[in-house]
């Protein structure tokens, strides 16, 4: 099929391997994703808070920056768990809005022009299909969260030399694997909706919905029963458990009430649900996800 | 020489049977899957690409069975769709190359590749256009580059000529023919125009409400090169047809008035004048007529029984 020669001709030559088809798809994704300029200032914007963290990681080993700062030892926030784990929460939420802007259309655009089928009829499947789109949000989340994390973790640790590093990889095991949990569950999420609603707009609005909603109508359940019970519909306090388990800063009881409402005295703990719960909801989540996708996901829909 | 598509008691049910039992062996260069409406020709399509599985029965390309080896056929299969399929916001010269690379094509090759398709098609000039932009007709040839990119040895093209003008029409008939003629890959052509199929295919499959109404080699049919004789008579003519049945001839009543026949060795055209004279019957009009696939659909929609059954069977009453 030269283009001097047209004519057809078969094609005999070396081919990719397979386990790598998947992630042609992110790649002629970002083509078009980086094309944006709403996206590649989100984008810019993510690197900030790494490197507002990355300074004071500076500050706390350099005694004449702390001088020329005027700042003392006292003043700057120890970098602890709770350091990192601040850094993971504020990259999870620039993360979310991240993936609204490039999950929703991945899977929609497809079904909207029926380009299912020139994927499918391909040496290649459904489930590389799925896992190279969610990739491309999978990617592009770990270059904001557990990469950057991590950087930082070494960073300290050079810093701080001696034992440290070894005396605290549990931290990094909590980014990375904190991080690779919120990134998987968005991804999730955000392609299950993808596969779900087809118009790209709509698509965005119910991520949002489908994180704030439950979260608000779980405050409520909270406040009216005096309870942490409705944590356990929380996307946000299911994550934030979660990675409070994963750094070690998990507390059960969050609160407590002791006095008298109508004449009676009244006392009780707020005692936050157990963190296996929120491990469990977020399999069921996912579990949910991954039913959608293969039931929507499909080269072509049958009509019974 | 192999079979290219082996239906090996081919069944399919959506909670109702959609096909029926489907059993042949196609070896054609050019096949040509024909048939009304909800026949079946799209679904046995997506069934040998894997989109369906056989509720029983099997099938086989190039002797790869479709359900154990689905994977191992799509590296072969090149596939047109019929409805509009494409990736959004893409030029065409990235879609066809995104394609030739989900077929495992290196990146580089891809690239090339998907320029040479391009130009293959005619839509050389057009390549860096964005596919929302193309006419109907130029999304048909982008998707038949699509199809084609990676080389395959089997091309499956669903309604290609669907929408397309008749200058259109005909450069995808050619290419068709000049991918057939090439000698490098088979082709699987679904239509519902009979004219596609009977310029660019061998082989036919005629399927009638989910079951293989007629197999044909139309290459032999052609080569067999029989006439029909075509007569349109008047008047009360069951005692003609009986006494053409009686001069040994291979006949078809086509209508109330018309009559297909063969003429058997030593039966000349006066006699059927002389049969007519002493009946009484007024032969209005007589045609020679080759056995066109249009007679070989029209007698297949026609039989009820919806039987497998060669070409030659259409004049047997």
């Amino acid at each position: 099929m030269a283009v001097y020669e047209h004519t057809y001709r078969q094609y005999e030559g070396p081919t990719t391997p397979e386990w790598s088809r998947f992630l042609i798809i992110p790649r002629h994704a970002y083509r078009s994703i980086f094309g944006s300029k709403l996206f590649i200032a989100l984008f810019v914007a993510c690197f900030i808070y790494p490197l507002i963290a990355s300074i004071f990681i500076y500050l706390h080993h350099n005694v004449n920056a702390m001088a020329i700062m005027r700042v003392s030892f006292g003043d700057l926030v120890p970098i602890d768990a709770e350091f990192f784990q601040t850094f993971i929460t504020v990259q999870g939420i620039i993360g979310f809005f991240l993936n609204m802007l490039v999950g929703p259309p991945l899977i929609s655009r497809d079904l909207a022009n029926n380009a299912l089928p020139l994927y499918l009829c391909r040496p290649f499947s459904r489930a590389e299909y799925v896992i190279g789109k969610m990739s491309v949000v999978m990617i592009l989340l770990s270059l904001i969260m557990w990469i950057p994390g991590l950087l930082l973790f070494g960073f300290q640790a050079y810093l701080e030399g001696g034992g440290w590093l070894w005396q605290n990889l549990h931290i990094a095991l909590a980014i990375f694997v904190g991080s690779l949990v919120w990134i998987l569950l968005l991804a999730l999420l955000s392609q299950a909706v993808s596969a779900l609603v087809k118009w790209r707009m709509a698509a965005s609005a119910a991520l949002l919905a489908i994180f704030f909603i439950p979260s608000a109508f779980g405050e409520i359940i909270n406040n009216i029963f005096n309870t942490r019970g409705g944590h356990l519909i929380s996307l946000r306090a299911i994550i934030g458990n979660i990675w409070s388990g994963l750094f070690g800063t998990f507390v059960r009881q969050t609160g407590s009430f002791r006095g008298r409402i109508n004449g009676q005295r009244i006392s009780f703990t707020l005692i936050e649900p157990p963190l296996w719960s929120a491990w469990l909801a977020l399999i069921l989540i996912g579990a949910l996800c991954l039913y959608l996708l293969v039931r929507k996901v499909r080269a072509y829909e049958v009509v019974r | 020489m192999n079979s290219v598509i082996d239906l090996d008691g081919l069944s399919v049910d959506f909670g109702r049977p959609i096909l029926k039992d489907l059993r042949a062996e196609m070896r054609g260069k050019a096949i040509g899957l024909l048939g009304p409406n909800g026949a079946g020709k799209t679904t046995l399509i997506h069934t040998l690409l894997g989109f369906h599985p056989p509720s029983r029965g099997t099938a086989r390309i190039f002797d790869q069975d479709i359900t154990a080896g689905a994977k191992q056929i799509r590296r072969f299969i090149g596939y047109m769709p019929e409805r509009d399929s494409f990736i959004a916001k893409m030029t065409c010269v990235h879609f066809v190359r995104l394609m030739g690379e989900l077929s495992g094509l290196p990146s580089e090759t891809a690239l090339e590749r998907a320029h040479e398709a391009l130009f293959y098609v005619g839509l050389g000039e057009a390549r860096y256009r964005k596919l929302d932009t193309y006419s109907l007709g130029m999304k048909q040839l982008a998707k038949l580059a699509q199809a084609i990119v990676h080389g395959p040895k089997l091309i499956i093209l669903d309604e290609p000529t669907n929408g397309l003008d008749p200058p259109t029409r005909l450069r995808m008939i050619k290419l068709i023919r000049d991918i057939r003629d090439s000698g490098q890959a088979n082709i699987v052509l679904s239509s519902h125009l009979l004219r596609d199929v009977e310029e660019t295919c061998d082989e036919i499959l005629v399927l009638k409400e989910g079951r293989i109404a007629v197999y044909a080699n139309l290459e032999e049919e052609r080569k067999a090169n029989r006439k029909f004789l075509e007569v349109e008579t008047r008047g009360d003519n069951r005692a003609f047809v009986e006494a053409i049945g009686g001069l040994g001839c291979e006949y078809a009543q086509t209508g109330e008035r018309r009559i297909k026949l063969v003429l058997q060795n030593g039966v000349e055209v006066r006699d059927l004048y002389k049969l007519a004279a002493e009946r009484q019957i007024q032969i209005r009009r007589l045609n020679y007529k080759r056995d066109s696939l249009e007679d070989i659909f029209l007698k297949a929609m026609e039989d009820g029984n919806g039987q497998e059954f060669s070409a030659q069977t259409l004049t047997r009453n």
